[in-house]
């Protein structure tokens, strides 16, 4: 490759990650600006849209809702998550591969298709509008990334461990609780925030399930963007923004712990 | 000290190993269908038979009928909608390949930090919520938004350009949106491709142009061909995306499923209109699948 060519697709490729990376970045500005509109560049500087936010008891709602529902997502859907992974990677069931695909297909199948489905029967059920309903379906969701983060940790742990372990006289089970479980719990907990983060962002499903009984965060933004865009919904997204850089910050944590732990 | 512990453990191999095995599978065998049951029958009761039950009831108008496809498919309208989805899908999908085959192509021939950072720059979107990044596009794109603010502020316009509630604005949203899934299985593939191939083309001759298209690009196509079914699939399903950025004009198939079911009320349709965007996202995927295994089987054979 030339030189000259070379420097073409730098400044090609930089114009592509700019505009993957810079337009999201518009909320912060806007977030401290003083108007309530859009004026761009904004004028002054003020935190009053975090104000509306923290004192808008809505607001707040949506909020902590969205975070007890996120927090038992994440728990419900690691510890499935996790036993179906052992059970896959481990066991000598001929049921393996079936179950991979299975999990796979709420992957597959658009989320806009899943929720008028799932609407259908919650309106039976009398799930719609409750915690127990929104933890459901977003447990589905999330289960199938469990997945992929635990068997992958699975299959890198060396199984002579647990042979080990085993001809040591440990029972099956002392084996799992004493070996297996904590060399494959950072990949348990990796996939928990992952569950936690489709939870935290999902709308589409939300859209059926919710409303007047239930309102989840991203839920909240969608009916306020719907109604007048202001100054608070830039405030709320850029704290959406802190708050996930912070759990993917975690997230790398805990994948560079888990490489660290099974190259030991 | 270690004969005593070899002693007191009920060590499988001294019993044989082939006993030990047989025995311990056939006492621990069920315990593995336990450990998939919660996961299997969540996935079953709450995704498998209510996806199965809305397929039922787009053919129920009470009795069995295939109205509901008829009218969706005899109507202009609703055929509309079809159309536009599809195009919409398709020209992402080459937006995408336009702007991320270089890019991944760039990832390969870099490497230590400039690698790491061109990684995560097209990672950040696939972090970043879906909701925020639309909203984002709202604020840069409306009419009082930020480009339209910037070029009447410096002058190079008067008027706002209309670029929300257009196809322009739900395009550019999408591609955005949608880029990483394309750069990383490109990524993946293009990293296999052996890299002398291009200097014995060349130094056969031909030209770097020749060399790209005639070598470099066809061993590239399991890559390319995985990327563009993965937006096309994703921007099939998209709601979010074009509902904020879109206008009632540009409606595509998943607003349409939305607004039969919770506004018009009428579950055939909608379930009719979704069995139809269900079946082409899955037949699709198994289509490609299906070239793509006998494309890498002549590859092994040839």
């Amino acid at each position: 490759m030339t030189k000259t060519s070379r420097t073409v697709l730098w400044i090609f490729c930089s114009l592509v990650a700019a505009f993957v990376a810079l337009p999201v970045l518009i909320v912060v500005p806007i977030s401290f600006g003083e108007t309530r509109l859009l004026q761009f560049p904004p004028q002054g500087f003020s935190l009053q849209w975090y104000e509306n936010f923290f004192t808008s008891p809505q607001w707040l709602r949506a909020t902590g809702n969205s975070l007890l529902i996120g927090a038992l997502v994440a728990l419900t859907s690691a510890v499935i998550g996790t036993l179906v992974s052992f059970a896959i990677v481990r066991g000598r069931s001929k049921g393996g591969p079936a179950v991979t695909g299975l999990m796979t297909l709420p992957l597959v199948v658009p989320n806009v298709i899943f929720g008028t489905a799932l609407y259908g029967i919650f309106l039976q059920l009398g799930l719609t509008g409750t915690v127990l309903g929104f933890v459901i379906a977003h447990t589905v969701l999330a289960v199938p990334y469990v997945v992929v983060n635990v068997t992958s940790s699975l299959r890198r742990l060396d199984s002579r461990l647990e042979i080990a372990s085993a001809s040591l006289g440990a029972t099956p089970l002392k084996t799992f609780a004493r070996v297996t479980l904590p060399l494959i719990l950072p990949g348990a907990l990796a996939g928990g925030l992952f569950a936690f983060m489709i939870s935290f962002d999902e709308v589409v499903v939300a859209l059926f399930l919710g409303g007047a009984g239930l309102e989840t965060l991203p839920l909240k933004m969608w009916s306020s963007v719907q109604f007048q865009i202001d100054a608070t919904i830039a405030a709320v997204s850029t704290l959406l923004i802190a708050v996930t850089t912070l759990i993917v910050l975690l997230y790398a944590w805990l994948q560079a712990f888990l490489r660290r732990k099974a190259t030991q | 000290m270690s004969v005593d512990l070899t002693y007191s453990a009920p060590v499988p191999t001294l019993s044989g190993p082939g006993a030990g095995r047989r025995e311990r599978s056939r006492s621990r065998g069920w315990i593995w269908y336990l450990l998939m049951a919660p996961a299997v029958l969540l996935i079953a009761i709450f995704f498998v038979w209510p996806v199965f039950l809305m397929a039922v009831e787009s053919f129920l108008g009470p009795d069995l009928t295939l109205e509901n496809y008829r009218t969706f498919f005899g109507s202009p309208i609703y055929t509309q909608v079809l159309g536009r989805t599809f195009g919409v899908a398709a020209l992402v999908t080459v937006l995408c390949l336009a702007l991320g085959y270089p890019y991944a192509y760039l990832m390969t021939i870099t490497s230590g930090w400039k690698r790491t950072m061109l990684l995560g720059i097209i990672l950040i979107p696939f972090w970043t919520s879906l909701l925020v990044r639309s909203i984002a596009w709202v604020f840069l794109l409306q009419d009082t938004g930020a480009i339209n603010s910037l070029l009447i502020g410096t002058g190079v316009i008067q008027e706002p350009i209309s670029m929300i509630r257009t196809m322009f604005g739900v395009s550019l949203g999408m591609t955005q949106v949608l880029l990483p899934f394309m750069v990383l299985p490109l990524f993946g593939t293009l990293l296999t491709i052996d890299s002398s191939l291009q200097k014995a083309s060349a130094s056969l001759g031909a030209r770097p142009s020749v060399g790209f298209w005639r070598v470099y690009f066809p061993l590239s196509l399991p890559g390319v061909i995985a990327g563009s079914l993965l937006v096309f699939v994703l921007a099939l399903g998209f709601y979010i995306t074009p509902a904020l950025l879109g206008g009632p004009q540009d409606m595509m198939l998943g607003q349409l499923i939305v607004q039969q079911i919770s506004q018009v009320l009428n579950w055939g349709m909608g379930s009719a209109i979704a069995m139809v965007l269900l079946v082409s996202a899955l037949g699709l995927i198994g289509l490609v699948g299906l070239l793509l295994n006998r494309h890498s089987r002549r590859a092994d054979a040839g």
